[in-house]
This record gives C-alpha cells, sequence and structure tokens, in this order.
C-alpha cells in the first residue's frame, strides 16, 4: 500500500512538471493547446535519443526543453501570424510532431535500459531508486514553481496573463498580444517536454504514443488541484497544481487496485475531466439561482 | 494634434453586408481641443474612433497623431500615444487581475516591458493617491479583482487608466453609455475634471445630445460616414438640441430620427 502511495507520488510530481505547462496554456492564455500530446513524446523521444548516444542525461533533459520550446513556438506562429484558431494550430503542430518523433527515434520506442539516466546520478548518492525519483520530481517541480512565480510577476509576465483575460485592453496598452501568447506558448510547451523527457527516464524507455491523452490527463490534474487545493494566491495555486498532479495519480493507482482494467483508464479519466468541467451546469440545474425582480432602488 | 484626411472605410466589401462606414472623412484638431462626435446608429463614429485606434486598417487616406503618420502603425504601436476608454466598462480592464496590476498594466504603457517587477512599492503609492483624489473608496481595493468591483467603478478605473501616463490623445467611445443615469454623470465630471488637470487633447463619442452640447470646446456631428456639422468656439457655447436638429435637417435633408439620441 506504502508502495503504491509512494509510487503515486513519485510518477506526480514527475506529471506536474507537464501539469503547470497545461495550467500556463489553458488558464492563462485561455488556450486548449493540444500540441503538448506532441511536445511531451518529443521530450521523452530527444532524451532517449540523446542518452542512447551516450549525452550527459542532464544536458539531454536541457535538449528535450528547447525542442519543446520550439514545439510551442511553431504553434505561437501558427495562431499568431498565420490567423489559424488556437485548437487547430494545436493540433497540426502535434500531428506532425508524431512523425518528427519517430524520425528522432528511429522506431516506435527505444529503451534506456541499463543506461545512466538523471536519477541513477542520485542513486550513486545513495538514495535508494524509488527515493531518487521523488527527490529529484520535487526539485524539478520547486524550481519550475520558483521561476514562474517570478517570472509571472514582471512585466512581461503580467503582459502575458492580462492577455489572456482581456487582450483588447492589453493592446490599448501598447502590448503586442501575438508576442506574449508565442512567449507562453513556448514556456508552457518547454515545460511539457521537460516532463515528457523525466518520465521517459522514469520508465526507462520513450515512446512515440505516450502522448496520447495527456492533455486529458493534464487538464484532470489542474481541475483537481483548483477544486481541493483552492486557489488563493499565485504561489498556492502553482503548488496546487503539483498536489493536483500527484492525486491524479494516487486515484489512478487506487482506481487500478480496485481492478479497473489499464485499458480504460483514459475512458475514466476523460469521464472524469467531463464532469467536473460541467460541475458549474450541474450545480445550476440542482440548485436553481434565484433570481428575485423589485421594483424601486 | 490629430490629422485625418480623406479618410474612407469599407465593411465587408464584396459581399451583400457591404457598407461605407466612412466617406472622406477630415478632421484636424488641435492641442486642448475636446471635440465631442456626435451621430445616430451607423453615422460612422465609433468607426473614426477605432480607425483612429488602429483598430481598424483603413482603405484611403491618413492619420497622423503629434506629426507621426500612424496610417500604418499596427494598433498596439499607436497605443504609446493614445488613451482609450471603451462602452463596454468590462473591455478597459482585466478582470481576473487586481486593481494595482490593471494600474501597473497602464502607466507602463508605450514604454518596452522587461523582466523587472510588474509592480513597484513606488507606484503603490502613487496609485493610492491617485485613486482617493477620485474619490470612490478605491484606494483601499488594491488588492481586489476588478471584476468584483461595478461598471461605473470599473470605467473610472479605465479613465485613470487611459491618462496615468499622459496621452497624446484620449479617445472616449460612448464610455458612459453603458452606466446608468447617476454613475454616467459622475464618470462625466471625472473625464472632465481629468481633462483639465493633465491639459489633454480629447475625443468623446457620446450618443446623447446634451452631453455633446454640455462637454468639450468642438462639436462634430455625423451622418452616413461623413461629417456634417463642426461647431467650435463661441457658436459651440450657444448651442441647444433644438439648434442643433434644425442644422442637423439643413446638412442631411433628412429629418433626425434616432430616438435614443432625442430621448435621452
Amino acid at each position: 500500500m506504502l508502495e503504491i502511495i509512494k509510487g503515486a507520488i513519485s510518477l506526480g510530481l514527475l506529471w506536474a512538471v507537464m501539469t503547470i505547462g497545461v495550467y500556463i496554456s489553458y488558464r492563462i492564455l485561455d488556450i486548449a493547446d493540444l500540441t503538448v500530446e506532441g511536445s511531451i513524446a518529443l521530450g521523452a523521444a530527444i532524451a532517449a535519443q540523446a542518452i542512447a548516444r551516450g549525452t550527459n542525461p542532464y544536458l539531454a533533459t536541457v535538449i528535450s526543453l528547447v525542442g519543446g520550446m520550439t514545439a510551442g513556438l511553431v504553434t505561437g506562429l501558427l495562431h499568431t501570424k498565420l490567423k489559424i484558431p488556437a485548437l487547430l494550430s494545436g493540433i497540426l503542430t502535434m500531428i506532425a510532431l508524431y512523425s518528427i518523433n519517430l524520425r528522432v527515434l528511429g522506431k516506435a520506442s527505444l529503451s534506456l535500459l541499463r543506461m545512466d539516466t538523471v536519477y541513477t546520478v542520485f542513486e550513486k548518492l545513495g538514495f535508494e531508486s524509488s527515493w531518487a525519483i521523488i527527490v529529484l520530481g520535487l526539485l524539478s517541480v520547486s524550481i519550475v514553481i520558483c521561476f514562474l512565480y517570478w517570472f509571472f510577476g514582471t512585466e512581461i509576465g503580467c503582459a502575458i496573463r492580462a492577455t489572456g483575460n482581456n487582450p483588447n485592453m492589453v493592446r490599448a496598452q501598447g502590448i503586442n498580444t501575438n508576442t506574449m501568447i508565442i512567449i507562453g506558448l513556448v514556456i508552457s510547451n518547454g515545460l511539457v517536454a521537460l516532463s515528457g523527457a523525466l518520465i521517459a527516464q522514469n520508465q526507462t524507455f520513450a515512446d512515440v504514443q505516450m502522448g496520447t491523452g495527456s492533455i486529458v490527463i493534464g487538464l484532470a490534474s489542474v481541475i483537481i488541484g483548483e477544486v481541493l487545493f483552492g486557489k488563493r494566491n499565485f504561489f498556492l495555486r502553482l503548488t496546487s497544481l503539483a498536489m493536483g498532479a500527484i492525486t491524479y495519480r494516487i486515484i489512478i493507482a487506487f482506481v487500478l487496485k480496485l481492478g479497473m482494467h489499464s485499458n480504460d483508464l483514459k475512458l475514466f479519466t476523460a469521464i472524469t475531466v467531463a464532469i467536473a468541467l460541467s460541475l458549474p451546469i450541474i450545480k445550476d440545474y440542482l440548485n436553481p439561482p434565484k433570481i428575485s425582480i423589485e421594483e424601486g432602488e | 494634434m490629430l490629422k485625418v484626411e480623406g479618410l474612407y472605410k469599407m465593411f465587408n466589401p464584396g459581399t451583400v453586408n457591404q457598407k461605407i462606414a466612412l466617406r472622406d472623412v477630415s478632421i484636424q484638431m488641435e492641442e486642448g481641443d475636446f471635440v465631442t462626435l456626435i451621430g445616430g446608429n451607423g453615422a460612422g463614429k465609433s468607426t473614426l474612433l477605432n480607425c483612429v485606434a488602429g483598430v481598424y486598417g483603413v482603405d484611403k487616406g491618413t492619420i497622423s497623431i503629434a506629426g507621426t503618420d500612424v496610417t500604418k502603425l499596427p494598433e498596439h504601436k499607436r497605443a504609446k500615444m493614445l488613451g482609450r476608454v471603451f462602452q463596454d466598462p468590462m473591455m478597459g480592464t482585466a478582470s481576473d487581475m487586481i486593481l494595482e496590476e490593471n494600474l501597473a498594466l497602464a502607466l507602463r504603457r508605450g514604454q518596452p516591458r522587461g523582466l523587472k517587477w510588474g509592480i513597484t512599492n513606488k507606484e503603490r503609492e502613487t496609485y493610492r493617491q491617485m485613486l482617493s483624489h477620485l474619490d470612490l473608496g478605491l484606494e483601499d481595493r488594491l488588492h481586489t479583482k476588478v471584476g468584483l468591483l461595478s461598471g461605473g467603478q470599473r470605467q473610472a478605473i479605465t479613465l485613470l487608466m487611459a491618462t496615468i501616463n499622459r496621452p497624446k490623445l484620449l479617445l472616449l467611445d460612448e464610455h458612459t453609455a453603458a452606466l446608468d443615469p447617476k454613475t454616467a454623470e459622475r464618470v462625466l465630471s471625472m473625464t472632465d475634471q481629468l481633462i483639465e488637470e493633465n491639459n489633454l487633447t480629447a475625443m468623446m463619442v457620446t450618443h446623447n445630445m446634451r452631453d455633446a452640447i454640455k462637454h468639450g470646446n468642438r462639436l462634430i456631428m455625423m451622418h452616413d460616414g461623413r461629417i456634417i456639422l463642426d461647431i467650435k468656439g463661441e457658436e459651440k457655447k450657444k448651442l441647444t438640441v433644438e439648434s442643433i436638429l434644425k442644422r442637423f435637417g439643413r446638412a442631411s435633408g433628412e429629418e433626425f430620427t434616432y430616438d435614443r439620441t432625442l430621448l435621452s
């Protein structure tokens, strides 16, 4: 039992980086960006191929980050410069990345068995392998949260937040909303690819299919985090995303333990997200808002 | 300060909805001018304002602000010179961000934005003073999300944001139309106050004839995409609703039939 929770926490921490990336596009920019399905696999593919060729795993992970940022840049340019709707821009990049990921991997999946990964360094420091993942996951999530807390407090960061909120007002304040959307997507997909690289090294293989459904997992984690852990200020909100990602993994671990077939997981996740997103409507239906019409002041 | 020459603007060209919104519009505004722009539905007044702001590109003609030709500049680059307040109180502020963040975005209008903190402590004190000057009790609500404030308060904030970093030209697009009469009155007097204190050049679109007469030093009336009346100076001060209606009839050859304008 303890092992299951420990496994869920370590996996949740690695997915938390991805969840934060999804939060940037979905909540801050107000764009449902499907690029992430491709960029998570891209991050995994780049890291696996680089490590298989003998690159330092940390360097390989950084290259993955840059790869994901490039994917975000492509989606951003398609959306802002070529005026393709955001959803479609993301789908186009995602599909293109499927071929690119196959090219990077050279085949459908690439194993990292018995190769040095970012985790083995921690194992050499004396951590047991499951703890190495937790320590490194915790470290990555903390760095990402601190960086974003700082970044979204800067002038550019404020401008990006405002762009997702009210682009008309932002242009009236002399800000190029296109640039802000591009920067947001670049950071978002960079984080998603970073997460992909960490996940691939954890599971010791990269698979071209591993991105399928990841956007829904990301959204589920975002929503769980917001619902369960509140969102008072920005720092706590970022932390709640990590908590959401971990909670999601714990829930999944339990339903699997209760006997759900792992093939049904994506169906389960999709239904959970659909219900969570429709909560406001369901609430209104069950409990219609009282409207009182009164004359006078 | 503003020079518009031979402006044409057509919407949906080549479709059944084709509409010429501006036909050969020319205006020259001097520094310190406060123009009220009036006209019926579809007269082209909001279109003109949006063309000046860069929301729409123009089909023909030129626009220059303070000597700079801005005809081809995108909206966000013109913003450096412009302060803008919109008809919809939701449109001028970011509702999910707190009051001081909104003001900080406006303070940096026209300046390059980098990786410095989005708000400094020194600014906060300035904001508090400016807000207490408005006398709306907003000085203690710097950390309130703007979305929680009333339409009138948001419009007052937008007005402050438009003038906080002195614009070459202030564009007001029916900015009191969505407010109740009492609040509208208050926002209008605040507008007068800010324009006077900062010695601003301003253009205010309104559908309310009385407001158009009461405010500003120059009144321009548009009809069917053209400027049909341009009244300034002493003559403007003597205007009444009746005299404008009469002159409208003479200039356009039509009866003025726009209920919203007459009834308000």
